[in-house]
């Protein structure tokens, strides 16, 4: 029987950065099914055409769903149940996101922000990107692996509104920043919105909204009803599909928030493009390891 | 809204055709070409090792893999365009380029050079890089092969599309018309979230 270990870990960040670049989650694929028997606009018909068959050649091929490998992040949640060494964990997810660059292989897209230098490998300082999170009586450890496209990814925003701009400041703040973003990210996709915390916890709980399966709502009613507010919002602008014109202009807004400061309103936007790509597995103590999404 | 199939190197006749909202499927040869082998181009003074007059040019950034001399192709897809506007101009009217398949579109500079000299935008699906490696059916060759993944790439491609026209050589810009058409509706919209504007 294979017991759990540290070379585990990073054999399955490899696999689940590999996995998350070829296996589209079943609730994105019935998200752009959807858009395609919903839309009308001929050229936005004609544009799901060619995503539906992207997903099936690389189903059917096994290939890559978009050529943008994005920069690796792992998100982990550690069951108190499952005592482990986070600082392996963390060396053994960023080996593994290299090796399956190297291995593969693909298209390394980290960078030096100075020197514009590529390593090839998708990590390096600071990279992979790691979340941690704990979850109570547990006893795996669960990692959900997003390769985060550029695309996307440069049309996020932030803004540290005041209280007296209400909420009003940040539903207009979220439409105006897609309707800005227009073609660039991919469209149509996950529209991920952070309300409240601090200036970098805002815009983690965007990233962490990105990640939602397509069809959830927030928890709480009051941001489910904004979720839907939204939604039908940006939906009503008609940019459609890659901004070319369409009914269908995103699959998905979702909402994570935090308390915030009485002096403090915050609101980010982080935005997913249409192959909103995630991949999960979850390492229990004997060795088993369960992928999903 | 026509749909042509056209082959490379394009002319200016069948450019000045195009009008946005057309379809076009393209045969023979294009570029693959990005930022880092644009300010090659244009900023540190290196002249393209080919020619391209009547070119079609892809935004990419391929995966390949080499193997001995030759290049094989393992992803390939399409990147934003509004990154390189700058440099559209320079590459229609030195070079002769004539169509940038590209995604998410780009801005006046670019629309007016494809007026002036005969150019136009044609938009790919983004992320649909799986369809996209599968039209082209070969890597032929690799130029500033020291800038890989950011090489100047000509790709055999066949079928290669549908792709639309999004930026036309009469002025038309397709993205424009479009966020044109959801600012007017903005008001509308506001009032009913009860935004205040």
């Amino acid at each position: 029987m294979v017991k759990f270990s540290y070379q585990l870990v990073e054999d399955t960040a490899k696999e689940l950065y590999i996995r998350a670049l070829k296996i589209l989650p079943p609730d994105v694929r019935e998200a752009l099914k959807k858009a395609y028997e919903k839309e009308t606009n001929p050229t936005a018909k004609e544009i799901f055409k060619t995503i539906l068959a992207n997903v099936d050649v690389a189903d059917q091929e096994d290939m890559l769903i978009c050529q943008d490998t994005g920069l690796p992040i792992y998100m982990v949640k550690i069951g108190s149940k499952f005592p482990v060494d986070g600082a392996q964990i963390a060396a053994a997810l960023k080996e593994g996101a290299k090796r399956a660059t190297l291995e593969y292989p693909f298209r390394g897209s980290s960078t030096h922000p100075v020197t514009r230098v590529n390593p090839q490998t998708s990590v390096g300082e600071g990279l992979p990107i790691l979340f941690w999170d704990f979850a109570a009586h547990q006893d795996y450890l669960d990692i959900l692996m997003v390769p985060k496209g550029s695309g996307s990814e440069n049309m996020s925003a932030m803004k540290m509104f005041i209280p007296a701009d209400g909420v009003g400041a940040l539903k207009k703040f979220v439409i105006d920043t897609v309707l800005n973003s227009g073609a660039n990210p991919c469209p149509p996709g996950v529209i991920g919105v952070g309300i409240g915390g601090t200036a970098d916890l805002v815009t983690k709980l965007a990233k962490e909204a990105i990640v939602r399966p397509i069809g959830s709502h927030n928890h709480d009613p009051l941001f489910a009803k904004i979720e839907d507010e939204l939604y039908e919002a940006i939906n009503s602008l008609g940019f459609g599909p890659m901004g070319l014109g369409g009914s269908v202009s995103t699959l998905a807004v979702h909402i994570e928030w935090a308390h915030t400061h009485i002096t403090l309103n915050p609101v980010a936007v982080n935005t997913q493009c249409w192959p909103a790509r995630r991949a999960r597995a979850k390492i229990y103590p004997d060795g088993r390891v369960e992928y999903g999404f | 809204m026509a749909s042509y199939h056209l082959t490379t190197p394009l002319t200016e006749d069948a450019v000045r055709k195009l009008r946005v909202r057309d379809s076009v499927i393209l045969e023979g040869t294009i570029f693959g070409i990005r930022d880092l082998t644009l300010i090659h181009i244009f900023d540190h003074k290196n002249t393209p090792p080919v020619s391209l007059q009547g070119a079609v040019l892809l935004h990419t950034a391929p995966s390949l893999k080499k193997t001995g001399n030759r290049w094989e192709k393992i992803c390939i897809g399409t990147t934003t365009s509004g990154r390189m506007d700058r440099f559209t101009p320079g590459l229609m009217e030195k070079y002769g380029v004539r169509a940038i398949i590209g995604k998410g579109g780009q801005y006046q500079g670019s629309l007016d050079a494809m007026k002036k000299w005969g150019g136009c935008y044609l938009a790919i699906v983004g992320g649909a890089a799986a369809v996209e490696t599968k039209q082209v059916v070969e890597v032929e060759k690799v130029y500033f092969e020291e800038l890989h993944p950011e090489a100047l790439y000509q790709l055999k491609v066949k079928n290669f599309g549908p792709l639309i026209v999004a930026m036309d050589s009469h002025g038309n810009h397709l993205y424009s018309e479009v966020r044109a058409q959801a600012e007017k509706k903005l008001p509308e919209i506001y009032k009913r979230l009860g935004i205040a504007f």
